[in-house]
């Protein structure tokens, strides 16, 4: 039988879009959902019975309020040797990308990372996996137990819970002990506040065609009323206008929201490398040329100093009227 | 101090991509090999850390065909690496066999100080060899590394993660540590180090030698992405292609909510 253990992520508290789009996915399989959560957040366990999860196990110690991998490494090598999944599944995220390929070693199991896809094929695990920066997407079948993955955000549709079963069992567990040869002593936060671009659901980003570092912030009006996470190109980014964090990219990151706006930005085959998995794509340039327009869904030929103004009034006409 | 720095060989960018008939492999001739991009970050700061403590070395392995792979290691080598070792191997292994291979290669050649390597090479984009690595040697790491900073037997690291946040970890030795884009500039190679690249003798293991078990995926087909629909190009005035679009992106995308 299929057993599945969903690792789950929260933000402020909440749990994390990407964390239901799994629980999505495994509501409509055949078999048990377990899931598993770090860190002191409340569970909003009718949340997590509505998707038919069974158990959710939570290490609740203070000690799990920081990534400390060692740690989080010891206490899933144990909930795994008592539970026994068949398939475990996360979001792709800085800290699973970390954390599971440890665990992949230790179980001796098999993980694809950055996934697009996932389904079963009489209980084996087949994932698509873009390969050269989406350039060829692979598909790779799971050849030993527990199969494991790391599912890019915004890939599986978001459904909300429709499964009619006994409410979730909330376990807590205990922190095991681990003498940390790796620790994180302290965290530098950016004052930055938004969803991280892997995971938003729009993004604005600006290349070299607004001109100068300070027309940058020319794209925050827009992202306000969008909701949106702001990315940039190499370009701009290596002018020192925005952190690397912000690149969109081969050499940043990858991004795959529903709408992807990209203003000034001639569409380098590197640039498109990182943003050519979104829903839809705008692309607005004064050059009818530019290969952005070629991924474009939406396309706009004009200044984009004229049409920022008028785009933002417009949007926020829509959704603020 | 004994370095090892883990290089993968990679498409430039710009390649263009052709899969085989078999629909398995890519078609080779016309692609361009390079370092991978984020592997430079890890030669670079090998390099630094060998210089700043006298006596230490720098060994770079690499795992692929080694027909091409020894391109890559001369490159590191004229950086100014001072040993190379080619793995001989497939291609698109998987990140456990690959991990496993570099901590077989990497025990035989004798103690290790610092293990080095990218966050991600761009191929496969698995990020998930160094830290496995990691675990087969039994040693601590940090990933994603844009900062380092190495006091006697300890190390500091600062660990980019999502939305500009950093972690700063402290990390006994041995360890390794994935290099993010960041961490430093890469040095081009100089035209005597490339001389001297030349000359040196790139030690060859062969895949069998090491008597691994199969691989943990099966690579079922490549195929190029699914050509989206064509885009629409709006017209009229700025105020007319402003309006169209945001009444198209609601209605017939459904993104706006
Ligand atoms: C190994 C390697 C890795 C790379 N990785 C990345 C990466 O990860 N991400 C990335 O983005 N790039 C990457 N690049 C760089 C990439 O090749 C391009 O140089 C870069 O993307 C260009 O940025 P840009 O589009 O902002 O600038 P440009 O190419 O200069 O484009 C600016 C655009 O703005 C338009 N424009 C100018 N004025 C206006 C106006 N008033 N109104 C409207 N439009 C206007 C122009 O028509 C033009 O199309 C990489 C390159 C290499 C070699």
């Amino acid at each position: 039988m299929n057993s599945f253990l969903i690792f789950l992520e929260t933000h402020s508290g909440q749990l994390k879009k990407s964390s239901l789009e799994l629980l999505s996915w495994t509501q409509a399989q055949e078999g048990e959902t377990n899931c598993v959560i770090f860190g002191s957040p409340a569970v909003d366990v009718s949340v997590l019975s509505a998707y038919g999860v069974k158990k959710c196990f939570q290490f609740k110690n203070t000690a799990f309020d920081l990534y400390q991998s060692e740690l989080y490494l010891e206490s899933l090598k144990g909930l795994c040797a008592e539970i026994k999944p068949t398939t475990v599944l996360a979001s792709a995220s800085s800290l699973t990308k970390d954390l599971f390929p440890m665990l992949a070693v230790h179980q001796n199991s098999s993980l694809a990372s950055d996934v697009t896809q996932i389904q079963l094929q009489n209980g084996k695990l087949e994932v698509k996996k873009p390969f050269l920066a989406g350039k060829v997407v692979a598909t790779l079948q799971m050849a030993r137990q527990p199969q494991m993955a790391l599912v890019r955000p915004n890939q599986i549709t978001w459904v909300t819970g429709q499964k009619n079963s006994s409410p979730t069992v909330l376990v807590e567990k205990q922190k095991p002990d681990v003498k940390l040869l790796a620790e994180v002593k302290s965290v530098i936060r950016s004052s930055q506040s938004k969803l991280d671009l892997t995971e938003a659901s729009v993004v604005v980003s600006g290349g070299r065609g607004l001109k100068d570092a300070k027309n940058f912030s020319l794209l925050e009006p827009l992202a306000l009323v969008l909701g949106a996470t702001l990315g940039a190109s190499r370009a701009v980014v290596d002018a020192g206008w925005v952190p690397h964090n912000m690149q969109v990219g081969q050499t940043g990151k990858t991004v795959a929201p529903a709408l992807y706006i990209a203003v000034g930005i001639s569409g380098a085959i590197q640039h498109l490398a990182g943003m050519s998995g979104s829903k839809y794509i705008v692309a607005i340039n004064n050059d009818p040329n530019a290969p952005i327009f070629q991924k474009a869904s939406y396309g706009i030929v004009g200044d984009l100093f004229e049409i920022l103004p008028l785009l933002t009034q417009e949007f926020k006409k829509v959704l603020e009227g | 101090m004994k370095i090892f720095v883990c290089i993968k060989q990679v498409p430039d960018t710009e390649t263009k991509v052709k899969i085989s008939a078999d629909g398995k492999s890519l078609e080779t001739q016309n692609i361009k090999w390079v370092m991978n991009p984020y592997d430079e970050y890890a030669v670079e700061e090998a390099i630094k850390i060998r210089d700043a403590q006298p006596g230490s070395q720098i060994f770079v392995v690499s795992l692929g065909p080694k027909k091409r792979t020894v391109e890559s290691l001369r490159t590191a080598l004229a950086m100014g690496a001072d040993e190379a070792i080619a793995i001989d191997s497939a291609e698109f292994l998987d990140p456990l066999l690959s991990a496993q291979a570099l901590s077989l290669v990497i025990q035989m050649a004798g103690g290790f100080d610092i293990i080095l390597a990218g966050k991600l090479s761009i191929d496969t984009n698995s990020s998930s060899v160094p830290q496995m690595l990691a675990q087969y040697l039994k040693i601590p790491h940090v990933s994603v590394v844009s900062k380092i900073q190495l006091q006697d037997k300890k190390l500091t690291a600062e660990r980019d993660v999502e939305g500009g946040t950093k972690e700063v970890v402290e990390i006994s030795l041995p360890c390794v540590i994935s290099a993010n884009k960041g961490l430093n500039t890469p040095r081009y190679a100089s035209l005597p180090g490339i001389m001297k690249a030349k000359k040196k003798t790139i030690k060859e293991i062969e895949w069998a030698s090491l008597d691994l078990s199969p691989a943990s995926w099966n690579l079922i087909k490549l195929e190029l992405p699914a050509e989206k629909p064509a885009g629409q190009m709006l017209s009229g005035s700025a105020q007319e292609q402003v309006s169209a679009l945001v009444q198209k992106l609601r209605n017939e995308a459904k993104v706006l909510s």
